[in-house]
């Protein structure tokens, strides 16, 4: 198997606060990987940084190293710009702009300087329908994107970054507002990008873990304590660490 | 003795209710006023006619363009450079000593009285740059006075927009540029249209200002290196030369209905816009 991503010996300080101690992890190819730990331990920290979205805030020191196809996206001569349209994020809230359906999807486009009205309508309608949107939404695209129910909302910004085909897919805890059928939904949704796109997804939800994931990476206080195949790391880890929280001994 | 809070919450909204009710009614006092003795005066001929005799006869044409113009070039000046300043301030550096001595400078500027304006637009721009008393000083001189206002409320209200729509867009690629005019400032463009009304406000109604670098003619202004004189500055000259008591309230009439036009015209056009975007 391919690693997409590699992180290598990672520190991040928010200013004087270590929140990544020399974390390690490959990302596969076209697997899900899923980060889990208790609240607080850095998971979305270590996730934003694979898009460098630490970089939008101050007071933030990162020393390490996480390569993209074998390319240091922490290197001076790093496009931050190009880097965030291959490796794309999902939100923990939904978070569509206050504008049409449409034209969310195509934002990335727009900026992208695409302005071409039919490859914009083509590639919102294939985002679309690479979110299970399509149908509901066909005949709505000029309605204002807030008005949708939150699971239409969050798999609106999934198409929004489907558009900008994106290599790696980032997800913060993507399921945490919406309830158990909408997140049964985003799951088999996942199940099936999974075949174009590299997915990493932060969660608490250890069944969802469990049931989505190829490969799990268990967080404590800003260490990656274990990482492996999620078969083992659920049934046979090899930390003592792991095991108490997957018990549910703690956290 | 217990308060009781039934009755705290009684007294409360009491004293909150005449309070509100205590403003409107100064509000409206001042408007019935000047309205009950200056209607009589306006009328058509009025408003379009040139004055005679220093405004003992004739209408207030001249200073209705001229309080147009002083304006639009105030706010032309002022508005960029304010949302400008604003921008960078809030997107482009961070936080530091030096973006809050300008804060702090803006928020100073803001509240020095509008003759100090009036005084350093009469040496700077009047004398120095020999612009003379004219539209362009006048105008010069009023941006100065409003972009610390205009400033501070674009700031607020890009601080208002959410940092999740930054986020977002960055997160898609968008560069900081893309990112300002795409979604802040769309967004933010009722709060800075507020600021941008208060500036309006604060150039038709000011006087001092005006007099000192724009001056006071009477003529119609054929280009920007013209004298002109506004409504405000010629309702205070007929009241205070005592020229005429009744044109006087006939200009004040003209002032107030334009204010209260121009806010309720602002007003309609953030609703259409928030309605817009949501
Ligand atoms: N902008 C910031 N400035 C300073 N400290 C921060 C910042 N963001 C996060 N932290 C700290 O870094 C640590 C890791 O935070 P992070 O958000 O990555 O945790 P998490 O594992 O995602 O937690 P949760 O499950 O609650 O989302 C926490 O102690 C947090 O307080
Ligand atoms: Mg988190």
């Amino acid at each position: 198997m391919d690693q997409k991503i590699e992180i290598k010996d990672l520190d991040l300080f928010y200013g004087s606060f270590q929140a990544l101690k020399a974390v390690s992890m490959p990302v596969y190819d076209r697997q899900i990987t899923a980060l889990i730990g208790p609240s607080g331990c850095g998971k979305s920290t270590l996730l934003r940084c694979l898009n460098r979205m630490n970089d939008l805030i101050s007071e933030v020191r990162i020393t390490g190293r996480a390569l993209l196809d074998g390319v240091n996206i922490y290197d001076r001569s790093t496009d931050v710009e190009g880097l965030r349209k291959r490796v794309g994020m999902v939100f923990q809230r939904p978070n569509p702009f206050p504008l049409p359906i449409y034209e969310n999807v195509v934002y990335g486009l727009r900026v992208a300087g695409e302005n071409d009205k039919k490859t914009l309508d083509q590639t919102a309608e294939k985002s679309l329908k690479a979110a299970w949107l399509w149908d509901q939404l066909k005949d709505k695209l000029h309605q204002p994107a807030i008005s949708l129910p939150l699971d239409q909302q969050q798999r609106l910004c999934l198409a929004r970054l489907l558009a900008v085909e994106p290599e790696v897919i980032l997800m913060d805890e993507p399921c945490s507002s919406l309830d158990p059928i909408a997140t049964a939904k985003v799951e088999e949704l996942m199940l099936e990008l999974k075949k174009d796109y590299t997915i990493v997804i932060v969660t608490h939800n250890m069944q969802q873990a469990a049931r989505v994931s190829d490969f799990s990476g268990y967080m404590l206080l800003g260490e990656m304590i274990e990482f492996g195949e999620t078969k083992t790391l659920f049934t046979n880890p090899s930390q003592k660490l792991t095991e108490d929280y997957i018990t549910g001994r703690f956290g | 003795m217990k308060l009781d809070p039934k009755n705290t919450q009684r007294a409360a909204v009491a004293v909150l209710g005449s309070a509100t009710l205590l403003t409107l009614t100064a509000l409206i006092f001042i408007i019935v006023f000047v309205l009950e003795k200056g209607l009589p005066v306006l009328n058509w001929s009025f408003l379009t006619g040139a004055p005679q005799d220093m405004g003992r006869a004739g209408g207030i044409f001249p200073a209705i363009a001229g309080s147009v113009a002083l304006t639009v070039l105030a706010v032309l000046l002022a508005a960029p450079l304010g949302v400008g300043t604003a921008v960078y301030l809030t997107e482009y550096t961070r936080e530091s000593r030096l973006t809050a001595i300008i804060r702090f400078g803006a928020d100073c500027l803001a509240g020095i009285p509008s003759i100090i304006f009036g005084l350093f637009g009469f040496i700077l721009f009047v004398t120095i740059l020999k612009m003379g008393w004219s539209l362009l000083a006048g105008g010069l001189t009023l941006a100065l006075m409003i972009l610390p206002t205009i400033i501070r409320t674009t700031e607020e209200a890009i601080k208002a927009v959410p940092l999740s729509y930054r986020e977002v867009s960055y997160s898609l690629g968008a560069t900081r540029w893309q990112t300002v005019y795409k979604v802040i400032l769309p967004n933010a463009l009722p709060g800075i249209l507020t600021g941008v009304m208060l500036g309006v406000g604060r150039s038709l109604g000011e006087t001092a200002a005006v007099i000192f670098t724009a001056g006071s003619s009477l003529r119609m202004p054929a280009s920007i290196f013209d004298s002109v004189r506004t409504m405000a500055v010629h309702f205070y000259l007929l009241a205070r030369e005592g020229i005429s008591a009744e044109n006087a309230y006939g200009t004040a009439a003209a002032l107030i209905i334009a204010v209260l036009s121009v806010n309720l015209l602002a007003y309609w056009m953030m609703n259409r816009m928030v309605a817009k975007r949501t």
